[in-house]
């Protein structure tokens, strides 16, 4: 199970990496940087998670239960809130960048100009 | 191209080699717990007095990170807002507030009715999520994404007057600020006192109480208004941009 959870990871991670690689729009970039992002979020919990674990909520828990890893989690939804507004932005760049050039390429736009 | 995607290529080669070893030195599922995780779980609720963990780990185990985190959310809210500024500037008086509303589209009945009706349960839930970060999953980061999805309701169901109409601009902007001081100021208060930055300095209360934690409930609303405000504020630069697109179009 936690396997499967790795394999998915890699796989987000290569593909996301290949949409970067290969993208012809600025907008696409910044989406396939997301779809890398996702596959630390899938590597991180998988690396918290135990089987049967239960949400680390101390409320009614019976003892001995098995907990999953609150560190990476938290170390998550901080992540996913600032990358939200890290995209937002790179896409505030690529609105500069289309007004200046007049296209969204990334190839077209590899010098830098003052 | 095609020299990147050869790269590209190696990359993968030496990732698939790389993390395939890793994951083959891995302990199974299930055993793999770290020593932080095991203490945590155990000491969260004692120490702080806090039920959820997570909680527990973002604001106060692991605190002055999430500082450094708030910070780079606050920089690129900033950065994005300089950068669409410039932008309207740039257009002269058309990106106006006198500028007429260049809305072809109207939504329909349907998507109105429901936006608003959604808008009062939406700032329940959010103020909700974002006090009660210390008992159930939630916080200020949670929370305040809910919350600033009650202005864009707003929009969704009539249109971008309205939208500035209910958000001043000048209060959002004076909340990111708060929001991210105010986080920074209550950990400092332990200074004062010549305690380590980020030390407890409030009573703990009754485990489960809503006032329980200590400064975490505290900080968590700060983020939660950080979280707020930066993100009502990346709607306007946004929607705001946009409008004058379509009127100079």
């Amino acid at each position: 199970m936690t396997t499967y959870a790795y394999v998915v990871a890699a796989w987000l991670f290569a593909i996301g990496l290949f949409g970067i690689v290969t993208s012809k729009n600025l907008v696409h970039m910044c989406l396939c940087l997301t779809v890398v992002q996702a596959s630390t979020y899938l590597l991180l919990t998988g690396v918290g998670y135990r089987p049967g674990g239960t949400a680390p909520i101390f409320v009614n828990l019976p003892a001995g239960a098995p907990i999953v890893d609150p560190v990476v989690q938290a170390l998550m939804l901080t992540d996913i809130v600032v990358e939200t507004t890290v995209v937002a932005l790179m896409l505030a760049l690529t609105v500069q960048i289309h007004k200046k050039t007049g296209n969204c390429d990334p190839n077209a736009t590899t010098a830098l100009q003052g | 191209m095609k020299l990147r995607l050869t790269l590209f290529g190696l990359g993968i080669c030496g990732l698939v080699a790389l993390y395939g070893t890793v994951i083959a030195h891995m302990p199974g599922p299930g055993k793999m717990h770290s020593p932080y995780s095991r203490a945590i779980n155990k000491l969260c609720v004692p120490q702080r007095h806090v039920t959820d963990a997570v909680t527990a780990v973002n604001f106060d185990y692991r605190g002055f990170d999430t500082l450094g985190e708030e910070f780079i959310l606050f920089a690129s809210v900033m950065g994005t807002l300089v950068l669409l500024r410039e932008a309207a500037e740039n257009k002269g008086p058309l990106s106006g507030d006198s500028a007429s509303e260049p809305r072809n589209v109207r939504p329909t009945e349907a998507v109105r009715v429901t936006a608003l009706a959604l808008v009062g349960p939406t700032v329940v839930f959010g103020v909700y999520v974002v006090t009660h970060g210390q008992l159930t999953p939630g916080g200020g980061f949670q929370g305040g994404v809910v919350l600033a999805t009650a202005p864009l309701l707003v929009y969704l169901a009539d249109d971008f007057k309205t939208f500035k109409r209910i958000t001043s601009h000048a209060l959002i902007e004076i909340s990111e600020a708060v929001g991210g001081g105010m986080y920074a100021v209550i950990g400092a208060i332990a200074l004062v006192l010549s305690r380590p930055y980020m030390t407890n300095v409030l009573p703990l209360a009754q485990s489960g109480g809503i006032a329980s934690g200590g400064i975490i409930p505290l900080i968590s609303i700060a983020t939660g208004l950080e979280v707020a405000a930066g993100f009502v504020l990346l709607l306007y630069a946004f929607l705001q941009k946009t409008l004058a697109e379509r009127e100079s179009s």
